[in-house]
């Protein structure tokens, strides 16, 4: 049976005890997780280790936590896969951490499993965080209940198989935290919705039976902390353990926002992704001097010119840099290749917008085993059904 | 808060029963408290996969529905429960598709259904394999659209129910985990609705907080249970740490296999083979493993790869994780070992249809309660549909209360005699030689789980009644670490380990008296059936320290005369 380093952080603010790491020897059979090598100590050795925690089969959505600088459950994060994780030196690796040496050994000896409270939301004490505080108030923020189509009918509402599919990704989340605890726009933004209330938002607006897809949508695009404060970092994504992708939904709301109810929030996000989408298009690579003005409405436009009068400062420490030249801002010398267009081509054929649902669009076809950092994901760029042959 | 905290209606735990019951309670304009040890969407309805029961196709009776239960009942359900639960199942599905629930669809754009166990059509509706999940998360949707008529008190733990000196159920004592604070609840009605308790068993399907609270409390007060001795096996859990492969696994076609690759369910259940109801399967497995035609884990092979891949991928993707995640398995392309293991209690505090219990002003719905509506053996999704029609009626008929009886008042002290008893449970020596929580309640689940499984018998009961009698003495000194008043998780777990003694000792005392084989009790020194003596329900209730009192009460027969059982 391996045995594993288990750190854990600790903390009672109310009484005075700041946070530290505790460090403990667990010996477990193969295939343990997280959490029983935490309740394996809280039962035999200190049971004042703070940590919530229910069903122990990755459904209740207590056991959020950060492992290893990744924020998971604890349950069905087990301890071999944790440790083959680096941890992050960055925000578990104080110098409270154990001896630089200690800590070397470790990792070399793959058996450091860090344990931290998520991110993103004030810690009450050990491995809990105050959920209400930030979680729960950003779900309740985007009216989290059904507004029913009228009349409603005598029977159930006909609804196409695939769109309960769909949204079933979202209902899918379990409100871990997990998304809220690394998502970069609310560490800068703490006022931001996120990206858990977003998917929620989704689990509505995709929802043929709700009745106020336009007003959710324009409420989201002209909230400044709204649907436009995503800067599609993808953490959430890697962080969800149910695969609600939450950053999936939230494009999926501003393409419906503007292209199905045409909404143009006063935040620019729209054209500002508009524009992004046509440069890369036109230029296969990203055409930094084109997007400004094109995010605008193109460089004459009224609303371009104060922002391009207000972007100056920020182009004149480009161009000392050396990051632009003027002969790349004013020229790009790259075309799209064709097979840049031909993605444009095929995913732009598409009936559905379904391709972002792997519940609907997906034979997810990654090998049925929990993915390990160390080694590159296979991307499988061929159709499911090759793949499935 | 500074003043007490009164409603009309306090509920006592926040899954799929009192979430129904607060909303069911708030529509009828009664003020309504809803308390749960933990937030409501970590309630264990959550864990619910397969689906929940109803003959709402135009082809489909509830009739059939009925009669289906009470076979699988083993006629020990009471037939007009069943038949209310039953008759109002369409109309509760129709309520939650209205309000948001993302039921399956079929092809037309129509409410789809898939087939589940003991069940003579296919009427189980279901949200991919998250049905419990999928209705839990839209309830919380509805109890915040209606926060200002609904108080929520999340991760508050009950330690007590307040009695009157009439002995009207009055309120409860509550302890916010948040900061440790007690407070009184003054209550005109209290519904318990905190499930059943899984824990007492090891290994079990059921969360860490599935703890015989309610049941605990309700006997405490004087309340009688009832059918205790009936503990759901489910047939398919993993063997290790004995989580659930949801029963939509076979609903959807999946085999079940020996060691030898027979289908052994031929032999057992010749018509509905691996859809026959659970007690049925559960026994057939544990035979062909104790007669050596298992594998040499303890386990029988569940093989999923019957099921076309994408339908697998569409309907029941959690247990594609559940298998990558916690044994390792593609359980589209292999088969998974698994084993029976203890999922639910058909047993719990003695209710008539409308919620009431023995003691006047508690009521108790959903897994905590016994209606009886599940008798010996529970049918698949048939315990969503229990814990909502009861729930519901529970909360409507609580609030009926609100306009004769008066609020009543306990004095805010009564919460030191709670503060004392928390007090010295943390100033409980430490000394070695005194046992742990953890290991005391480790013994438990093992006893329990070796003596009180799917066959039983008069010695390995009378060894768990024993182990359970030692244990009570112990856990009074049970030693613990946690002195803050934060989240103290250490002072609830010792509380909880007093519930879940209190709790085994009535499965092992009703399964003793019960000298019959019928539902999930198999007696292997009494196999038979035995309608004549013992078509009754045993009925549990506190004798003081002393082992509990016996009593029966009747079955409800309307009109299905008991038959031989076969599927």
């Amino acid at each position: 049976m391996p045995d594993y380093t288990l750190k854990i952080r600790r903390s009672d603010p109310a009484r005075g005890v700041a946070a530290h790491w505790e460090a403990h020897t667990v010996t477990l059979r193969e295939r343990a997780s997280v959490l029983d090598a935490i309740l394996e100590l809280k039962g035999e050795r200190d049971g004042s280790i703070g940590i919530r925690c229910s069903c122990q089969q990755g459904i209740c959505g207590s056991c959020g936590v950060r492992i290893n600088g990744r924020p998971g459950l604890a349950c069905n994060t087990h301890l071999e896969e944790a440790a083959a994780r680096r941890p992050a030196w960055g925000t578990a690796g104080g110098t409270d951490a154990g001896t630089p040496d200690d800590r070397d050994r470790s990792i070399v000896n793959g058996n450091l499993i860090e344990v931290e409270p998520l991110g993103n939301m004030p810690v009450i004490r050990d491995l809990i965080v105050d959920m209400d505080a930030v979680h729960w108030k950003k779900i309740r923020r985007i009216t989290p209940w059904l507004l029913g189509a009228e009349p409603v009918p005598e029977r159930e509402y006909i609804v196409a198989h695939d769109a309960m599919v769909d949204v079933t990704q979202s209902m899918a989340c379990i409100q871990c935290g997990a998304c809220v605890s690394d998502c970069l726009s609310m560490e800068v933004d703490p006022e931001f919705v996120g990206p858990a209330a977003l998917a929620k938002a989704y689990r509505f607006v995709g929802d043929p039976r709700d009745a106020a897809q336009r007003e959710r949508l324009h409420d989201l695009s002209h909230d400044p902390h709204g649907l436009y404060d995503c800067t599609h970092c993808f953490n959430c994504m890697d962080a969800c353990p149910k695969g609600v992708a939450p950053v999936s939904q939230i494009m999926r709301l501003r393409r419906i926002a503007g292209s199905d109810h045409t909404i143009v929030d006063p935040n620019n996000g729209y054209r500002h992704e508009h524009a992004f989408v046509r440069n890369i298009r036109r230029n296969g690579l990203l055409h930094e001097a084109d997007l400004l003005p094109d995010s605008y409405g193109g460089k004459l436009h009224p609303r371009a010119i104060p922002e391009l009068i207000s972007s100056l400062p920020t182009v004149l420490t480009a161009l000392l840099r050396g990051k632009v030249t003027p002969a790349k801002a004013l020229g790009h010398p790259h075309k799209a290749p064709a097979a840049v267009r031909r993605l444009f081509d095929v995913i732009g054929a598409r009936e559905q917008r379904i391709e972002l649902n792997l519940y609907v669009a997906g034979i997810e076809d990654e090998p049925l085993r929990a993915p390990r950092t160390d080694e590159p994901t296979p991307l499988h760029l061929h159709p499911p059904e090759e793949a499935d042959a | 808060m500074s003043a007490v905290p009164s409603h009309d209606v306090l509920i006592i735990g926040a899954g799929l029963a009192g979430q129904r019951a607060a909303l069911a309670a708030a529509g009828t304009g009664a003020t309504v408290g809803i308390v749960s040890k933990v937030h409501p969407v970590r309630s264990h309805s959550v864990a619910a996969a397969g689906g929940i029961n109803a003959a709402l196709n135009p082809d489909d009776t509830w009739e059939s529905h009925a009669y289906d239960t009470i076979k699988g009942s083993d006629y020990l359900g009471d037939q007009d429960a069943i038949e209310i639960m039953c008759r109002a199942a369409p109309e509760e599905i129709l309520w939650l598709e209205h309000a948001g629930v993302t039921f399956h669809r079929d092809h037309t754009g129509h409410l789809g259904t898939r087939a589940f166990g003991g069940a003579s059509a296919a009427r189980t509706y279901y949200v991919a394999d998250i049905t419990g999940q999928a209705i839990l998360h839209v309830l919380y949707e509805q109890l915040m659209k209606h926060h200002e008529q609904l108080a929520r008190y999340e991760e508050w733990f009950t330690t007590d129910l307040l009695q009157d000196d009439e002995g009207r159920c009055v309120g409860a004592v509550c302890r916010n985990l948040r900061d440790g604070r007690l407070e009184v609840f003054n209550a005109k009605s209290t519904i318990l609705a905190c499930g059943g308790a899984g824990q007492v068993y090891e290994p079990t399907t059921n969360g860490l907080i599935v703890t015989g609270d309610g049941i605990a409390q309700a006997y405490r007060l004087g309340a009688r249970l009832m059918d205790m001795e009936m503990v759901q096996y489910h047939p398919t859990c993993l063997a290790g740490n004995g989580i659930l492969i949801t029963e939509g696994a076979r609903g959807e076609g999946a085999w079940l296999l020996n060691a030898k690759g027979e289908r052994f369910m031929e032999r057992y259940a010749p018509n509905k083979l691996e859809l026959a109801s659970r007690d049925v399967v559960s026994r057939a497995e544990q035979t062909e493993i104790n007669e050596g035609r298992g594998f040499p884990d303890g386990t029988v092979a569940l093989d999923i790869t019957k099921v076309p891949r994408q339908r697998t991928l569409e309907a029941l993707r959690e247990i594609v994780n559940i298998g990558r995640d916690f044994a390792g398995v593609d359980i589209t392309r292999e088969p998974i070992r698994i084993r029976p293991g203890q999922h639910y209690v058909m047993g719990g505090v003695k209710t008539d249809a409308d919620g009431r219990t023995t003691i006047p002003g508690l009521y108790a719905a959903g897994e905590v309660a016994c209606v009886s509506v599940h008798g010996g053996n529970r049918l698949g999704a048939n315990s969503l549909l229990d814990t909502l029609i009861f729930g519901r009626r529970a909360g409507e008929h609580a609030a009926s209360l609100q306009r004769q009886i008066p609020m009543p008042k306990t004095p805010a002290a009564r919460a030191l005699e709670t503060e004392r008893r928390i007090a010295a449970i943390i100033a409980r020596d430490k000394r070695p030689g005194y046992r742990r929580v953890a290991q005391i309640k480790a013994e438990l689940g093992a006893s329990m789980n070796e003596h009180v499984a799917v066959f039983r018998d008069a010695a390995g009961l009378q060894t768990a009644h024993e182990t359970i009698r030692r244990l009570k003495q112990e856990e009074p000194r049970a030693a613990i670490d946690d002195s803050g008043s934060v989240f103290n998780q250490d002072v609830i777990a010792a509380i909880e380990l007093g519930y879940m003694l209190d709790v085994a000792e009535a499965i092992v005392v009703a399964a003793k008296e019960r000298k019959e084989s019928r539902g999930a009790q198999f007696r292997t020194d009494f196999p038979k059936r035995n309608d004549e003596d013992w078509l009754k329900h045993v009925d549990i209730s506190r004798n003081g320290d002393a082992t509990p009192n016996v009593s029966y009460s009747p079955v409800t027969i309307t009109r299905w005369q008991p038959q031989e059982r076969t599927y």
